[in-house]
């Protein structure tokens, strides 16, 4: 008989299934995996090296970088930490704005991640219906911010400034009609809160329609049903959190144990799987998605009822208004010191953690009292999900490992750094 | 919240008593330091103990202590630092362990206890140069193929000291040393305690 040996297969760095530059190298048996051994690496640019060259504001843009899908989320871990070293609170209002663009970003992450899944699992059309929802979100991160992605809108002490009162307009063009320009101008006549709302309101159908592409589908549950099962106790084993730990029955999420922001005034269901499947997976994201569509309707409830500041009046830490600056000496002086030198954060240590659409999202600072971090360690959650990648995709076929990759919402920003 | 604390600090008392090298509780986060020596028994206890019950380990990291308050550090070089994480209790640790061996830094493995510290120990061997012994599979895994050195170390330049380019004539990919000058706009300063005192006036 001929010798029969395993067979190695090189998956990615460029696969579009690989969720970017994911090396996977695969041991087979036939098409059965008997070892998947992920070389990562290959995004890696030292953010945590960086952090300690730049000052405590400086490296909130690079938090956007990290996990590019849910860029708020990142910032929102940071700044904790910063505020735990620096002992200082965030108004009412920043809080709430907080936790309604984590909701925004929630959804703007697993309307994402249930596009590229299911386009790797073979469903051509959830991608672009999840694409034309994600635009609306974007726009209001490019309302409060400027940006579409990379918002750095977070700041230590609150959120850069509040919510804008008018939406930027459409104009009419060579390409679109004044016609056409009038409709998309028609939920934009009012304020931010007015637009998000009115995204609320139509969310919920939206969302219907992804069930009714996929949760039946007998493709995508042939798919997905019994692929990459977890039990609780190898989930807590291998250190998984959110999603990938409620999928296997645990219900553990940070927002309502170890609540941060305003979560312990806004109303929210937890939901949990009871398999610890793909597909059980995929049923909890898809409900967190309504569940977020809830508490950012009672952020817009609570916003359009409660003005007021939305970053600390301490102006070590935060900038003095601009005509505070030009009228007042000693907000002159804060603003240069604040912007040769940055915040003075005293010595110690700290972790903070959030609960990130992936999973908890961690930062961990050591400070020796300079303006600068000394350590700053992230947690990022991908990167233990993707260590336990080859307990999970052994036994498998080798089309399965896509599933498994997609199932556990792998992005190379974060788990690289 | 701080009630909690006292719980989770007297538990770890009444289980490790001096095996402690210091207990802190600060910002609302326990933190002990463990010797090196009792540093497998005190995880192990922490996650099997129902009343510390550990079952998660967060995060584990390495810490390159050297230019510390401007070179005020007296004690060890390198640290582990784990953030332990307890489901049933709600609670959260962080453990420091520093290596004896400033030359070449080791401390145990813990991936007979958490299997998800696999990959957080490769990070920071391959980063920090720490041995975890007892690890089964200690490669780099950040760096790229044939990295020498360990970056995150204070001293290694946050530039680097190799670059890589396309050499036309050797028509391949060559390393060379870097070109650029490392550059730095905003210096680092630690201030006094009082700085910015109000009552400074």
């Amino acid at each position: 008989m001929a010798d029969i040996r395993n067979f190695t297969l090189n998956f990615g760095p460029q696969h579009p299934a690989a969720h970017g530059v994911l090396r996977l190298v695969l041991e087979l048996d036939g098409e059965v995996v008997q070892r998947a051994d992920p070389h990562i690496g290959l995004l890696h640019r030292a953010t945590e090296k960086l952090a300690e060259t730049r000052t405590w504001v400086q490296s909130v843009p690079y938090m956007d970088r990290l996990d590019y899908v849910s860029m708020m989320c990142n910032e929102h871990a940071y700044c904790l930490a910063t505020e735990k070293l620096l002992g200082i609170e965030v108004p009412e209002r920043g809080k709430y704005i907080r936790t309604m663009f984590d909701e925004i970003t929630r959804i703007l992450n697993h309307l994402l991640w249930i596009g590229c899944h299911a386009l790797d699992v073979g469903a051509m059309t959830m991608a672009l219906y999840t694409f034309r929802e994600r635009e609306d979100l974007m726009d209001a991160y490019e309302a409060v911010s400027g940006a579409r992605l990379h918002a750095a809108y977070y700041r230590p002490g609150g959120v850069y400034r509040d919510l804008p009162d008018r939406m930027p307009q459409y104009e009419a063009s060579t390409w679109t009609s004044a016609k056409k320009a009038g409709e998309l101008n028609e939920n934009r006549s009012g304020s931010l809160l007015d637009f998000l709302e009115d995204f609320t309101n139509r969310f919920p159908t939206y969302h219907s329609e992804y069930h009714t592409l996929l949760t039946d589908n007998r493709i995508w549950k042939q798919r997905l049903v019994n692929v990459g099962v977890v039990t609780p106790e190898r989930a807590k084993q291998m250190g998984f959190t959110g999603a990938m730990l409620r999928g296997s029955g645990i219900a553990w999420d940070l927002r309502k144990k170890q609540p941060y922001a305003a979560y312990d005034k806004v109303e929210f269901d937890v939901p949990v799987g009871v398999n610890g499947d793909s597909y059980d997976r995929y049923l909890v994201r898809m409900e967190e998605m309504l569940q977020s569509n809830n508490i950012i309707k009672q952020c817009i409830a609570w916003l359009r009822k409660n003005p007021g500041p939305v970053i600390t009046d301490n102006h070590k830490v935060a900038p003095p208004p601009r005509e505070g600056m030009k009228t007042n000496m000693e907000e002159l002086i804060h603003h240069f010191k604040l912007f040769t030198e940055g915040i003075h954060v005293p010595a110690g240590e700290a972790y903070a953690a959030v609960e990130h659409p992936k999973g908890e999202f961690g930062i961990y600072f050591i400070s020796d009292g300079a303006n600068k971090p000394y350590r700053m360690k992230i947690r990022a959650p991908g990167y233990v999900h993707l260590a336990g990648m080859d307990e999970m995709s052994r036994g498998h076929m080798l089309a399965d490992v896509v599933t498994i990759i997609g199932s556990q919402d792998i992005v190379f920003g974060e788990i690289d750094r | 919240m701080s009630a909690k604390l006292e719980t989770l600090s007297q538990n770890l008392q009444k289980h490790f008593g001096d095996k402690l090298r210091s207990l802190k509780i600060a910002l609302g986060e326990v933190t002990v330091e463990v010797a090196s020596a009792d540093y497998l028994v005190v995880m192990k206890m922490l996650r099997d103990e129902a009343d510390l019950g550990f079952d998660e380990l967060i995060d584990l990291c390495g810490v390159d202590y050297s230019t510390y308050g401007d070179g005020a550090w007296q004690g060890k070089r390198f640290a582990a630092v784990t953030h332990l994480l307890s489901l049933n209790n709600n609670w959260r640790l962080r453990v420091r362990v520093f290596a004896e061996d400033d030359e070449f830094p080791a401390v145990d493995s813990l991936t007979g206890i958490w299997t998800s510290v696999n990959w957080f120990e490769r990070e920071a061997f391959d980063l920090y140069g720490i041995a975890f012994v007892g690890h089964d599979d200690l490669r780099r895994i950040l760096t790229d193929y044939g990295f020498i050195g360990h970056p995150f170390r204070k001293d290694f330049p946050i530039s680097g000291h190799v670059e890589m380019r396309y050499d036309p004539d050797q028509a391949r990919v060559i390393y060379q040393p870097v070109t650029i000058e490392p550059r730095e706009n905003t210096p680092r300063i630690v201030r006094e305690d009082t700085f910015g005192d109000t009552a400074h006036g």
